[in-house]
C-alpha cells in the first residue's frame, strides 16, 4: 500500500465517472429532452429560477444529465451561465404589463378584474393517479382536443378564466378564453396593492430609480441594497427560501401574520435597448438605469414566465407618546417560472430584511443572504467528502502535543479542540 | 462532446475582471479583495476560488500542475487539472518545480518556489476573524482599524485552556506588518515558507468571493506571543518510508499487518523526485 496516496487516483476516478454514466443508462432507455421539457414543467421552472438562467431547453438537458437532481441541474446550469458574456441589459419592465395566467388575492373576495385561478395544484387532492402508468401520447392528444373544444364552445368554461364583476373565487366563465399558450390577452389588471395605497393604509413609498446591483458582477457587500437582496432571494434554493420564510412566519421575528395581497403567474415581455441608438451601449446596469430607453427604442426579444407576489404585512408604527398604530408594509417576491411557495416565502423574507433585527436570524441579512444559495450551500457541504489528510494531521499534532504537555490540573477530556474549519 | 465553452472556460470579460481584482490584491498584501466569483463546473468549496485565479492567469505558454493535499493524483487535483486541460489544452506536469502555475489545496510544495512560478492556494474561509465575529460588516471594520485583538484572543484562550497554542492548519499570519490573513488551511509547517517567498502567492476563495495575495519577498509572520512562540508540527524522529526524507511534512499510515504507524512524504512530487534521483545514483554505483 506504499503508493496509495501517490498513484492510481486517476484511473479510479475515470472508472467512477463511467459508473455514473452507467447508472443513467442502465436500463437501456434514454430520456428524451423534449419530453423532459414537456412533462417536467415545474422542475424546469425551479431549476431555471435557482440557476437565474431562463432557458427551458438548457434546463431540460441539465435535468436529464443530472438524472433529475435539482441540485446538480442548477449547478451545471449556473456554471454554464458564468461563461456567457453580457451583451445587453434589458429595460425596466412594469409588472402590470404581465400577460396573466393566474392571479389571486387573499385580501379581498372581490378584486377589480376578478380572481383568475389558472393552473394550480392548490385545488387538487394529492391522491396518486395510478392510471398515469398507462398514459399514452394518443390519449393526451384526445384529452387536449376535447378540452380545447369545450373551451372554444364558450359557455361556462372551466378554464379558470377571469370572472366579470361578481369576482367570486368560483371564477367560471371568462369574457375571453385563454390563448393556446394559456395566457389571457394583454389587459392591465389593476394591482390590489394600489387599492390599499389609495386608501392610505400602506406605508408610502417613493420611487427609487437607483441602478440595481448585480451580485453576479460584483460581490455582495453589507449592508446590502434592496436590489441585491431581492436578487439573492430570487436565486435562492427553493427549500431554503421556504424554510426561512416559514421560520419567520412561525415566530422567529416580530412578523405579524402576513396576507398575500396578490399573487400573479404570467409572462413579462423583455426588451433590450437598440445597441446602435443607445448612447451607453453595452454598459453596466449602472450606466443605463435612470435613462432607460422607451419601448420604441428597444427590441422585443421574448417573454419570461414569472411568479410575482406582493404580501401585506401588518407592522406597528410608533406614533409618539407611547402609542402605536398598525400600518401595512409590503413584501415583494418574484421568481422565474411558476414557483408560488418560493415567491411567497421570498416576499416574507424581503419584508424581514427591510426591517433588520439582530435578535432574529430571519431579519439578519448576512444570515439569510449568505446561506440561501443552492450552489454555495451544497458545494461547501459536499466538500467535506474531500480528503483532509493534511489538515487532520495538523490537528492531530496539536491534540497530541497538548495531551502530552497537559498539566495535572487539566482533565483527560480537555483535549484541544480545533478552532477553525479546515476546508 | 459538443462544447460551447471559451478558452479557459470564462468569457474574456470575466477573466479581465478577475485579473483586476488580483492586481489590487497584490498591491495591498494580505487584504481581501472582494470579486464577483463565478459559478464553476466544480463545486463551491472544492477549489473554485483557486480555479478562477488559475483560469484567469493561464496562457498557452504555461506549464501547470494542481496539487491537492500534497498529491497531484488526488481526487480533486485530477478533476481540476482535467477541467483546465479540457478548456485550455495547456500542458500539465507532475513535477512541481517545472510548473509555472501551481494550484494547491492545503500545502506549499517542499521544493522552494522560484520567481517564475505562481502559487495559487484554495481558501475555504478567508476571514481570519470569522470565528470571533460572524458579521462581514464588522470584520471589514476591524481590518480597517487594524484591530486584531480577536485573532490574538483565540490563541490566548487556547493557551489558557490547553497550556499551549492549539491551532491546526490555517494558523493566522500578519502580512507586510499590516493585514492579518488566513494562509488557507496549510499546516503550520508551511507558514514559514510564505515569508519572503520568491514566488507570487495568490489565494482565492470562490464561495466567499475574495482574492488576496502575498507578493514575492514580503514579510509574513505567524501570530504568536513572546512566551509562546509559534511552533510548527513536530516531525522530528520521523522519516519517509519510501524516500527516507526527514524534516518534511509527512502523512501518517497504519500498517494493516503489523499494526505499526509509519510515515510517507505528503508532497508526492518531492518524494518521487527523490526516489528517481536515488535510482539514478544507485545505478551509477
Amino acid at each position: 500500500m506504499g503508493y496509495v496516496a501517490i498513484k492510481g487516483g486517476t484511473a479510479a476516478i475515470e472508472a467512477s465517472i463511467e459508473r455514473l454514466t452507467s447508472m443513467r443508462l442502465r436500463e437501456g432507455r434514454v430520456l428524451d429532452v423534449d419530453r423532459v421539457r414537456a412533462g417536467m414543467r415545474l422542475l424546469i421552472d425551479q431549476v431555471m429560477s435557482e440557476s437565474s438562467l431562463y432557458d427551458e431547453q438548457i434546463a431540460a438537458i441539465c435535468i436529464k444529465q443530472a438524472e433529475g437532481s435539482p441540485e446538480e441541474a442548477v449547478f451545471t446550469m449556473r456554471a454554464f451561465r458564468s461563461t456567457l458574456p453580457r451583451l445587453h441589459y434589458s429595460t425596466v419592465v412594469e409588472s402590470e404589463t404581465m400577460r396573466i395566467e393566474r392571479r389571486i388575492s387573499a385580501t379581498f373576495k372581490d378584486i377589480p378584474g376578478g380572481q383568475i385561478l389558472g393552473a394550480s395544484y392548490d385545488y387538487v387532492h394529492r391522491l396518486i393517479d395510478f392510471s398515469l402508468t398507462d398514459e399514452s401520447d394518443r390519449g393526451a392528444a384526445e384529452w387536449l382536443t376535447a378540452w380545447q373544444g369545450a373551451a372554444a364552445a364558450g359557455a361556462t368554461t372551466a378554464h379558470g378564466g377571469p370572472s366579470p364583476s361578481d369576482g367570486a373565487t368560483t371564477a367560471h366563465g371568462g369574457p375571453a378564453p385563454p390563448a393556446a399558450d394559456g395566457a389571457f390577452p394583454v389587459g392591465r389588471l389593476p394591482k390590489v396593492m394600489d387599492y390599499l395605497r389609495d386608501q392610505g393604509l400602506m406605508k408610502p413609498v417613493t420611487d427609487d430609480d437607483t441602478p440595481p446591483v448585480d451580485v453576479t458582477k460584483e460581490s455582495l457587500s453589507f449592508p446590502a441594497p434592496r436590489s441585491a437582496r431581492l436578487q439573492v432571494l430570487t436565486r435562492g434554493q427553493t427549500g431554503t427560501v421556504t424554510a426561512l420564510g416559514y421560520a419567520s412566519l412561525r415566530g422567529y421575528g416580530p412578523l405579524l401574520h402576513p396576507t398575500v395581497g396578490e399573487l400573479r403567474v404570467g409572462r413579462l415581455p423583455v426588451y433590450v435597448p437598440d445597441p446602435f441608438r443607445s448612447a451607453d451601449k453595452g454598459g453596466a446596469p449602472g450606466s443605463t438605469a435612470g435613462t432607460m430607453p422607451t419601448d420604441e427604442d428597444s427590441y422585443y426579444i421574448g417573454e419570461v414566465r414569472v411568479t410575482e407576489v406582493e404580501s401585506v404585512v401588518p407592522v406597528a408604527v410608533p406614533r409618539g407618546e407611547g402609542k402605536t398604530e398598525i400600518e401595512f408594509d409590503l413584501g415583494y417576491g418574484v421568481c422565474y417560472g411558476q414557483n408560488e411557495t418560493k415567491a411567497i416565502a421570498m416576499s416574507l423574507l424581503d419584508q424581514c430584511l427591510e426591517n433588520p433585527d439582530p435578535g432574529h436570524p430571519t431579519h439578519d441579512e448576512e444570515f439569510v443572504l449568505l446561506h440561501i444559495d443552492s450552489v454555495e450551500a451544497t458545494g461547501f457541504i459536499s466538500h467535506l467528502k474531500l480528503p483532509h489528510y493534511v489538515t487532520f494531521q495538523s490537528e492531530l499534532d496539536s491534540v497530541r502535543k497538548s495531551r502530552r504537555s497537559k498539566q495535572a490540573s487539566f482533565s483527560d477530556r480537555d483535549v484541544a479542540v480545533p478552532t477553525r474549519s479546515n476546508g | 462532446m459538443r462544447s460551447l465553452y471559451n478558452f479557459a472556460f470564462f468569457d474574456e470579460g470575466s477573466k479581465r475582471e478577475i485579473r483586476r481584482a488580483t492586481l489590487k490584491a497584490i498591491a495591498i498584501p494580505g487584504y481581501q479583495v472582494p470579486f464577483a466569483s463565478r459559478e464553476m463546473p466544480i463545486a463551491r468549496g472544492w477549489g473554485t476560488g483557486g480555479l478562477q485565479l488559475t483560469l484567469s492567469l493561464v496562457g498557452r505558454e504555461d506549464r501547470r500542475t494542481v496539487i491537492d493535499q500534497g498529491a497531484a493524483e488526488s481526487v480533486n487535483a485530477v478533476s481540476i487539472k482535467k477541467l483546465v486541460g479540457y478548456s485550455t489544452g495547456v500542458e500539465t506536469t507532475e513535477e512541481t518545480s517545472e510548473a509555472t502555475l501551481i494550484q494547491s489545496r492545503h500545502r506549499i510544495p517542499e521544493v522552494p518556489l522560484q520567481e517564475n512560478q505562481i502559487l495559487v492556494l484554495q481558501v475555504p474561509i478567508p476571514e481570519p476573524l470569522r470565528f470571533v465575529e460572524h458579521r462581514e460588516y464588522v470584520t471589514k471594520r476591524l481590518h480597517a482599524e487594524r484591530d486584531y485583538s480577536g485573532a490574538y484572543l483565540i490563541l490566548f484562550e487556547q493557551i489558557m485552556r490547553h497550556g499551549r497554542v492549539s491551532t491546526g492548519a490555517d494558523h493566522p499570519v500578519e502580512v507586510h506588518d499590516r493585514y492579518v490573513m488566513a494562509p488557507s488551511p496549510i499546516p503550520r509547517f508551511d507558514n514559514p515558507k510564505m515569508d519572503h517567498s520568491r514566488a507570487l502567492i495568490l489565494l482565492g476563495a470562490g464561495r466567499e468571493k475574495k482574492i488576496y495575495a502575498v507578493p514575492p519577498y514580503t514579510t509574513v509572520r505567524s501570530l504568536d506571543f513572546e512566551d509562546h512562540p509559534f511552533e510548527v508540527e513536530d516531525v522530528t524522529g520521523r522519516s519517509c518510508r519510501l524516500c527516507g526524507a526527514t524534516g518534511v511534512y509527512l502523512d501518517e499510515f497504519l500498517d494493516e499487518e503489523t499494526g505499526e504507524t509509519y510515515y510517507q512524504c505528503n508532497d508526492t512530487s518531492y518524494c518521487l523526485r527523490r526516489l528517481n534521483g536515488r535510482e539514478v545514483s544507485d545505478g551509477a554505483v
